[in-house]
């Protein structure tokens, strides 16, 4: 068994691991977090995607014992006292779900993205979301509303810096 | 859960080279992006992982003096494409790197265990061939350094011994003159796929009148292993090239292949791919060195 510290979604964790545990299983089982999806269990589908200091890895081939001393997010901490991300209302805006199973590690991605680049184009949106796939095939509807939740954070940005000047 | 006995966490080379001089069972685990999946498949059961992506000294490009680059291999490849030695001198890796998997893949999987893995369509690999790249193999009393080409002994079968670990991927300097490279990955997919196969080329041009001075090819599933197209290199080495020239190298490159047939494509598919495709890398890395478009 490995003991692991890390920062879930903005709060401090300790968790006992085993050797060969994942990420998924820690999260979903021993923590109770079920928004992180169990997809193909082979890194292929990205509905497990988790950010890891804010990179998306695939949380099915991710050790538990990794993520000591790191910053792990998971779909339930990318709102804000309840209030939804720009990215989630987007999706939802934008009609970018429709079984949602793939929902989670596609905002999670776009969020990471996001907070790299606010205007990706939809070149960049469609290599940067690659690892994730929605079988559901909402694809342009889901760029859509990666590149839209993009111009609302931007606009927001714009005015709280008129604001402060 | 996988069937995972212990999994060690070295802090150091040395710390690392002690638990396998200790327990040389133990499998190596950097990215995990082939080792988990061997778990999930069950071709892996039982085991007792070493991880070494926390060991610092593991990652990063450098430059030296006489113009080597060296690369840790537990440098994943999202970073190797950020590199700007690699962005400015070697894109080709850059390519290569962001042709694997998607970014989340990206993001764990290490060019130690692409190559470690011994995958005639490791992306990363045929670039190092043609980059004529060395392995420094280290145990815990001994190192050696083994050219990649000899590496690679079949199909998921490398040189690498029981208690030994790759510590550092060797690129030597390239030749004198206007240096250009390029990689091709051909697959059905942009991204989340394997390659049917896979071209890597080095062009180096005389600076005074562009003829060739030094050209690699190397390719990725157009054999076991992958391989350097030696026949093809000696046609175009000397020579100014010209669209005969580079159609008589695309077709030498056949000789240095053998492609067989998989679900992903046919042997036949695959020759017409080698020639092809050999030509074109060469072409684009001709390109890049600074030649003139024919």
């Amino acid at each position: 068994m490995i003991d692991v510290h890390m920062i879930l979604n903005g709060k401090t964790v300790k968790v006992t691991v085993d050797d060969g545990e994942i990420l998924l299983d820690t999260v979903r089982e021993r923590l109770g977090l079920t928004g992180t999806k169990r997809g193909c269990e082979v890194g292929e589908c990205g509905a497990c995607t988790v950010l890891i200091d804010d990179i998306p890895v695939d949380s099915c081939i991710y050790l538990s014992a990794w993520a000591n001393g790191h910053r792990v997010m998971t779909i339930e901490g990318v709102e804000t006292d309840g209030e939804l991300a720009a990215i989630q209302q987007s999706f939802i805006d934008n009609g970018a779900i429709q079984c949602g199973f793939c929902t989670p590690g596609m905002v999670l991605t776009a969020y990471s993205l996001l907070k790299r680049n606010l205007h990706p184009t939809t070149e960049e949106i469609k290599k940067g979301m690659a690892g994730n796939m929605c079988r559901c095939a909402a694809y342009i509807q889901i760029a859509d509303a990666v590149q839209k939740a993009g111009e609302i954070m931007a606009k927001a940005i714009d005015e709280v810096k008129e604001k402060s000047l | 859960m996988y069937d995972v006995e212990k999994l060690y966490q070295p802090q150091s080379i040395e710390e690392a080279l002690k638990i396998l001089s200790e327990d040389s069972d133990a499998w190596i685990i950097a990215g995990g992006t082939d080792v988990m999946i061997k778990m999930r498949h069950k071709k892996m059961r039982h085991v007792r992982l070493m991880s070494i992506r926390q060991i610092g000294t593991l990652k990063g490009v450098e430059k030296l003096e006489d113009g080597t680059v060296t690369i840790g291999p537990a440098t994943t490849f999202t970073e190797l494409a950020a590199e700007p030695i690699i962005v400015k001198e070697l894109p080709m890796l850059k390519t290569a790197a962001l042709s694997m998997g998607g970014p989340q893949i990206q993001n764990m999987a290490t060019i130690g265990g692409n190559v470690c893995n011994g995958a005639t369509s490791a992306d990363s690999a045929s670039s190092l061939f043609a980059l004529d790249a060395a392995l420094v193999l280290e145990c815990q009393d001994d190192s050696r350094v083994v050219p990649i080409e000899e590496f690679y002994l079949g199909p998921g079968r490398t040189d690498i011994k029981p208690g030994e670990m790759l510590t550092k991927i060797i690129i030597p300097p390239r030749k004198e003159g206007l240096f250009g490279c390029a990689y091709i990955k051909f697959a059905t997919r942009k991204a989340m796929d394997i390659a049917i196969l896979g071209a890597a080329a080095t062009c180096v041009l005389d600076k005074e009148d562009k003829h060739i001075e030094r050209a690699t090819i190397a390719l990725g599933v157009a054999a076991p292993t992958p391989v350097r197209c030696i026949e093809a290199e000696k046609l175009l080495n000397g020579q100014k090239l010209t669209k005969e020239l580079l159609e008589q190298a695309g077709r030498a490159a056949l000789a240095s292949a053998n492609p067989r047939s998989s679900w992903r494509a046919s042997k036949e598919y695959r020759e017409c791919l080698i020639e092809e495709l050999s030509a074109r890398a060469f072409y684009k890395a001709f390109l890049e060195a600074g030649g003139h478009e024919l």
